[in-house]
């Protein structure tokens, strides 16, 4: 699908320019991860609310969950996520075997110190679905082998 | 009770949207680093431009087509399968200067708007100035240099959004030296 060319190349544009102004030592102009995931952060409070506006309520936070895993993966990522699993203690794991913002990038070990600057807008986007939906979280993610990738969501209790 | 997923008609709305959000983050967060609306909009011509030049192989490869005859040519393929294949909308193609080497895309619609409203310290701020970068960007790599600005914009109250596209030369290749 050509529609989603352009959002790709929008986000490494977003990432170059904020860890160039991160490079040139301009702090006011800089940036650095916490702003590339703010970013993302308000864009999922956004598309959260579209996409929810004709769901019924949800039952728990596993509802959710099972939701952003699979509606919402599959709306911005192109496919679901591949393995969910939980502590049932506020720890959710969201294991993604192909994601899309890795899958150009080299699948050696060359490039994985970069993975975090292309998965940072991500986890900014998990973490403004879940909160627009009533979850506060704090989102992290690692990669071991690229292109796959774990999201770790713990839930913060109000 | 298993949630339906209905969702797959409007998925492509949805990755429009996103592509519009991203968008708007990517401006307020240069309205927030940058003091003036020129810098602003420089930048964001920057950042199209390097999208452009990147962009156009991409739209090569996926619509197969041929080289252009002329530059009337050019804008229909700008504005039919271009604008069309990536964001989902086909301006128009008028106000063709008497030279034929000056044209408006006329656009109905712009999906960069969708959510926007410029408040009123902005008035300066070109918005959907990234479009006019990637047009610059892509029609260098295939060896024509145009101008590229923003003649009229819904968001300042016109009523439609034209881009004007002027021209400019043709790129001569400089091969080096001793390569054929």
């Amino acid at each position: 699908m050509a529609d989603e060319v352009p959002f790709q190349f929008l986000h490494n544009e977003v990432i170059q320019y904020i860890y160039k102004s991160a490079d040139s030592g301009d702090t006011e102009h800089g940036g650095d991860i916490s702003t590339l995931e703010n970013m993302g952060c308000r864009v999922g409070q956004g598309l959260v609310e579209r996409l929810t506006k004709d769901t019924a309520r949800f039952k728990d936070e596993l509802d959710i969950m099972k939701f952003v895993c699979k509606d919402f993966w599959t709306c911005v990522f192109k496919k679901q996520i591949d393995n969910l699993r939980t502590n049932h203690q506020g720890i959710y794991v969201l294991q993604d075997n192909k994601f899309r913002l890795l899958s150009q990038l080299s699948a050696g070990k060359q490039y994985l110190e970069h993975a975090p600057k292309y998965l940072a807008f991500s986890c900014g986007l998990v973490r403004g679905a879940l909160s627009n939906l009533g979850v506060k979280s704090i989102v992290t993610a690692e990669v071991s082998v690229m292109p796959a990738c774990k999201f770790q969501i713990m839930i913060q209790k109000m | 009770m298993s949630r339906q997923s209905n969702r797959t008609t409007d998925s492509k709305k949805m990755n429009s949207e996103l592509f519009t959000l991203t968008y708007g983050a990517l401006v307020t967060q240069l309205c927030k680093d940058y003091e003036n609306d020129e810098e602003v909009n420089k930048q964001l011509d920057k950042m199209g431009y390097n999208i452009g030049v990147r962009l156009i192989e991409d739209f090569l490869a996926r619509s197969s087509i041929g080289r252009c005859q002329d530059f009337r040519e050019t804008a229909d393929v700008i504005a039919k399968v271009a604008f069309k294949m990536y964001l989902g909308t086909t301006p128009s193609v008028s106000n063709w200067s008497p030279a034929g080497d000056e044209f408006s895309l006329i656009l109905e619609n712009n999906p960069l708007v969708d959510f926007v409203e410029l408040p009123d310290n902005h008035s300066t701020l070109v918005y959907s100035n990234l479009l006019c970068g990637v047009l610059r960007g892509a029609l260098e790599m295939v060896q024509m240099a145009v101008d590229v600005r923003f003649a009229q914009d819904t968001l300042r109250g016109d009523n439609v959004t034209e881009i004007r596209m002027k021209f400019i030369k043709r790129i001569e290749e400089n091969l080096p030296a001793g390569d054929e």
